[in-house]
C-alpha cells in the first residue's frame, strides 16, 4: 500500500509517496509512527493518545479532515497537514491561532461568584442532555480546516467556537452565576456571549455544514449556529447581511456573496 | 517570572492553576502538547466521591475501600483527606460547569444529607474495588469532559500558557528548584522560566512499557526522571498497575464501567473464571495466568442491553469497532492486560512538598502522595488530580517564595548537544520498541528476580548503547523525534528505577506479584525509595 504525504520541510513544500506495505498498520496513526520509526525520523506530526479522545491527530485525508488515528489507510491516499493553520513542519500546524479564537468569546473581564447562600438548584438529566454532544469537543480543529468562510474571513470565530458558546449559552449553570448578583446595568454571560459571536461569527456562516460532516464526535456546528442565530434574533440582533444586502446591485460588500438565507 | 510555574495541564495542573490563580498569584502552566492534549481526556470510568445519590454511601466506606485495596501501603490520614474531599471536589467541578451525567432525583434517595443539594441529579456508577456506586461520570467522557471545562475555564481567567515546552531539567542550584529548563519544540532551543514555587503535574511513566500500555505516546514520567536527577526521592515505583481489559494488539483501554455494567470475561469456551468486579490486580493476574496457560481472553459486552451500551458507552463501541474490528454488539472482544497507571511517584509530604528539594511540589500520577498503596481504585485518580492538584497549589503559593539563583546544578544544554551530536547505529525507536515489550514480560503483572535482574542488565546494555543510538533528525526547530529522544532517554532511567525496587521487595502485595516470593510479608508493609547517590539508582525501605 502506497501514501503520498504532503510534506515541508525547512519551508520547501513536496509531496512524498510513502510504502507501507511491509508494515504493519491498521491505522493511518500507526502508519505514520511506523514510517517514522522505520523510513524517516524527520517525518512530523502531532499525535498524543491513539484513541480519537486528544484531538492532536487531526489531518486531511484526500482532502476530508479526520483523526490519523481514526482512519484505516486505503492505497493511493494523499495525507495533507489541516487547511488555515500555519504549517509548521509536514503534518504539524500551529493551532494557536484558531484556538485563540476560543479566547475571544470566553474570556471574561469580571470574576463571577456564586451566591453560597442560595445554592443552585441541581442541573435535570434534560438539562444534561441539551449540551452534551456540544461538550465532546476534543478541539481537534477538524471543523475548522474544513470551514470554507476561513478561506475569505480568517478572523471568523469558526465552528468549534461557536458549538462552545451555544454550549454554555445552553447550560442554565453558566447563565445562573451571576443572576442573583446582576446589576442590571451590566450584561450577563447569556447577554455577552450572544455578543460576542455577531461579528465574525454566527451570521458569516454559509451553513454548507462541512464542519458538522468532519466532526470526529458527530458534533453538528452548524445546528449550533443556527440556533445562536435564533437565540440571537429573540434578543434584537439582527443578521448584518441582511442589512447591508442590495436587491439591485450585485453584492461586493457585506457576507462574502453568501446569503446565508438563500437555502445552502 | 512567575509565582507558581506548573508543568503538565492534564487535571492536576489545571485544577492548581485555577485555585492559584483565584489566590491571586501570577502563574504559567507548561506543557509537551497542546493544554487539551493532556492524558487526563482519556479517563472514562468516572470521579469517586461519597454522595450516595445511587445507594446508601459514607466516606468512611470510601476510606475503607482506598485502604484495602492499598494492602497496608497507603497513609491513612492522607486516603481520609482525599477521600473527605470527594463531595466537595465535584462540587467545585460542577461549579466549573462539567456536564456530569444526570438522573431524575426521584431516585437519588439515599444521598447523604452532607451531599450539597446541587449534586443531587449526579448519576453515579460502581466500579471494581468499590462497595458502592461511587463514580461520577460524563457518560464515558468523564476525563475529556473534566479536562476540557477546566481549561474553558482557565482561558476565561486568562492563565498563561506555555505549549510544546518539554520538560529537560529543574532549574535548581543544590537543593532549591527557581523553576524548569525547556525545550520550546516550534522555536528550537532551550527556554528557561524562572519562578517562585514549581509544581510538577508531569503524570505517570506507563509508556515505559511501550505497546504494551494503554497510556499516551509520551507518558515517559519526565517530570519524576527531572525530579529524581535533582535529587528528588520516588516511592513505590515498583507498583506500576496493570488495567486487567485492554483490546489485545493495540492495547486500547475499555473502561471498567464496561464490568461495572454488567460485562463479563471469559476464555474462548466461553466459560468465566473471575470475579469481573475484584480489584484490578487480582483480574490483571487471573487474565494473565490464563494467558500464560494459552488461553485467549474476551471481554463480553453482550449480557449489557444494547440501549445501556450506546447511553453509556459510545466511545467503546466506536473503538473496538475501529481498533479491533469488532461490534461489541455482535460479538466478544479480545483483550490482555496492559499497564495503565503508576501508583508510585516522586515521594511528597502531607502538604504535597517534595522533600528533599525547597520550593518543589508535586500532585497527582507523577506523584506518590500515598493514598493508593499497592492498587489504586478506579475513581480515585480523578478526584486525586483535581482534589491534590488544588490544594497543593494552595500549599506552594502561600509558601515562601524561592528567589531566582544565577548559579545553576543542571545543565540542559549538555544533555540536548549530545543527542544531537551522537551518531551511530542504534535506531532509538526501534530500542524503545523492544525495551517496552521486555519491560512487558519482565517487569509485568507477575515477576521475578531472574528475569528482573535480566532487564536490569539489557537496561545497562541499552544506556551503553546511548552514544551509538543515533538522532535521526538533525533539524532543530519542529523536532518531535528529540522529544521522543528525551522521553526514551527518561524511560531508561525510571525503567531501572522500577526493577530496582522490584528487585528490592521480595513480597507479593497489590499490584506487585513475585512468583518467587508469592506472599505478602509483614517486613515489607512499608515503601520502598528511591534516589540518585553518585549517579546510581539506590532502593532504600522508608523511614
Amino acid at each position: 500500500m502506497k501514501l503520498t504525504i504532503q510534506r515541508t520541510q525547512e519551508g520547501r513544500e513536496y509531496d512524498e509517496l510513502f510504502d507501507v506495505a511491509s508494515l504493519k498498520v491498521t491505522t493511518l496513526l500507526q502508519a505514520l509512527y511506523e514510517i517514522k520509526a522505520k523510513v524517516d525520523p524527520t517525518l512530523t506530526f502531532d499525535a498524543g493518545c491513539r484513541s480519537g479522545i486528544c484531538g492532536a491527530c487531526a489531518v486531511r485525508v484526500n482532502g476530508r479532515e479526520t483523526l490519523a488515528c481514526s482512519h484505516t489507510p486505503k492505497e493511493g491516499d494523499r495525507i495533507e497537514p489541516l487547511n488555515y493553520h500555519p504549517v509548521q513542519r509536514d503534518l504539524k500546524v500551529d493551532k494557536s491561532p484558531a484556538q485563540s479564537t476560543l479566547v475571544k468569546v470566553l474570556s471574561r473581564k469580571e470574576e463571577v461568584s456564586v451566591d453560597p447562600s442560595s445554592p443552585p438548584p441541581p442541573l435535570s438529566p434534560e438539562e444534561e442532555k441539551r449540551f452534551r454532544i456540544q461538550s465532546d469537543c476534543i478541539l481537534c480543529d477538524s471543523c475548522y480546516s474544513a470551514c470554507p468562510v476561513l478561506a475569505v474571513n480568517p478572523d471568523f470565530l469558526g465552528p468549534f467556537t461557536l458549538t462552545r458558546a451555544w454550549r454554555y449559552l445552553t447550560d442554565p449553570r453558566y447563565t445562573r452565576e451571576v443572576e442573583s448578583q446582576n446589576d442590571s446595568s451590566l450584561p450577563t454571560p447569556h447577554s455577552s456571549l450572544l455578543e460576542k459571536v455577531q461579528q465574525n461569527g454566527i451570521w458569516d456562516c454559509t451553513l454548507c455544514g462541512e464542519c458538522t460532516a468532519v466532526c470526529p464526535q458527530h458534533i453538528d456546528p452548524k445546528n449550533d449556529i443556527m440556533q445562536l442565530r435564533g437565540e440571537s434574533l429573540k434578543a434584537g440582533y439582527s443578521d448584518p447581511n441582511l442589512a447591508n444586502q442590495s436587491f439591485c446591485t450585485p453584492d461586493f460588500g457585506g457576507g462574502f456573496g453568501f446569503d446565508p438565507n438563500a437555502g445552502f | 517570572m512567575f509565582d507558581l510555574l506548573i508543568i503538565g495541564s492534564g487535571g492536576t495542573g489545571l485544577s492548581a492553576a485555577l485555585e492559584a490563580a483565584s489566590r491571586g498569584a501570577k502563574v504559567a502552566v507548561a506543557c509537551k502538547g497542546l493544554p487539551t492534549q493532556a492524558q487526563t481526556c482519556m479517563a472514562q470510568g468516572g470521579i469517586n466521591a461519597a454522595l450516595g445519590n445511587v445507594e446508601p454511601d459514607s466516606v468512611e466506606e470510601h476510606i475503607a475501600d482506598t485502604l484495602r485495596s492499598a494492602h497496608g501501603l497507603a497513609d491513612e490520614a492522607m486516603v481520609r483527606t482525599l477521600c473527605e474531599s470527594g463531595p466537595e471536589t465535584i462540587e467545585w467541578l460542577d461549579r466549573m460547569l462539567v456536564p456530569f451525567s444526570r438522573i431524575e432525583p426521584s431516585k437519588t434517595p439515599h444521598s447523604s444529607l452532607l451531599t450539597p443539594h446541587s449534586l443531587r441529579t449526579i448519576a453515579q456508577r460502581r466500579l471494581g474495588g468499590a462497595s458502592h456506586p461511587r463514580a461520577c461520570y460524563a457518560q464515558d467522557y468523564t476525563g475529556l469532559k473534566i479536562l476540557q471545562s477546566l481549561y474553558d475555564r482557565c482561558l476565561e481567567r486568562g492563565v498563561r500558557f506555555l505549549p510544546e515546552r518539554t520538560l529537560l531539567e529543574l532549574a535548581h542550584w543544590e537543593d532549591r528548584i527557581h523553576g524548569a529548563h525547556f525545550w520550546d519544540l516550534a522555536n528550537g532551543e532551550i527556554e528557561t522560566v524562572h519562578a517562585g514555587a514549581t509544581l510538577l503535574a508531569t503524570g505517570g511513566f506507563g509508556d515505559l512499557y511501550h505497546g504494551y500500555s494503554t497510556n499516551a505516546h509520551g507518558a515517559s514520567g519526565d517530570g519524576i526522571a527531572a525530579a529524581l536527577r535533582a535529587g528528588a526521592s520516588l516511592s513505590n515505583m515498583e507498583y506500576v498497575q496493570f488495567h486487567p481489559t485492554a483490546m489485545a494488539g493495540s492495547s486500547i483501554l475499555i473502561s471498567e464501567g464496561a464490568r461495572g455494567a454488567g460485562a463479563i470475561l471469559v476464555d474462548e469456551r466461553g466459560e468465566r473464571f473471575t470475579d469481573e468486579l475484584g480489584p484490578r490486580d487480582e483480574v490483571a493476574r487471573a487474565i494473565f495466568r490464563k494467558i500464560q496457560e494459552g488461553s485467549r481472553i474476551y471481554l463480553d459486552l453482550r449480557p449489557i442491553p444494547r440501549e445501556t451500551l450506546e447511553e453509556l458507552m459510545p466511545q467503546e463501541l466506536h473503538l473496538t469497532q475501529l481498533h479491533a474490528h469488532i461490534d461489541p454488539l455482535e460479538e466478544p472482544i479480545p483483550i490482555q492486560p496492559a499497564v495503565h497507571y503508576s501508583m508510585g511517584g516522586i515521594d511528597v509530604d502531607r502538604s504535597f512538598a517534595v522533600k528533599e528539594l525547597k520550593g518543589l511540589w508535586a500532585a497527582g500520577e507523577c506523584s506518590d502522595a500515598h493514598v493508593h498503596g499497592a492498587n489504586r481504585l478506579g475513581g480515585n485518580s480523578l478526584l486525586e488530580i483535581v482534589a491534590f492538584g488544588r490544594l497543593a497549589a494552595r500549599n506552594a503559593v502561600e509558601h515562601p517564595r524561592m528567589v531566582p539563583d544565577t548559579r545553576e546544578c543542571s545543565d540542559p544544554q549538555s544533555r540536548v548537544e549530545a543527542i544531537f551530536q551522537r551518531r551511530g547505529k542504534f535506531n532509538p525507536y526501534h530500542k524503545r520498541k523492544i525495551l517496552g515489550k521486555r519491560l512487558y514480560h519482565d517487569l509485568g503483572i507477575l515477576r521475578e528476580e531472574r528475569g528482573i535482574r535480566g532487564a536490569l542488565e539489557y537496561l545497562t546494555e541499552l544506556t551503553e548503547k546511548l552514544p551509538q543510538t543515533e538522532l535521526g533528525d538533525r533539524n532543530r526547530k519542529n523536532n518531535r523525534a528529540l522529544v521522543e529522544y528525551l522521553e526514551y532517554e527518561n524511560s531508561l532511567l525510571l525503567a531501572e528505577a522500577v526493577a530496582q525496587a522490584a528487585l528490592w521487595r521480595n513480597e507479593s502485595r497489590g499490584a506487585h506479584w513475585r512468583t518467587d516470593f508469592p506472599n505478602e510479608d509483614p517486613k515489607f508493609q512499608r515503601s520502598s525509595q528511591t534516589r540518585m547517590e553518585n549517579g546510581e539508582v539506590v532502593v532504600h525501605a522508608a523511614e
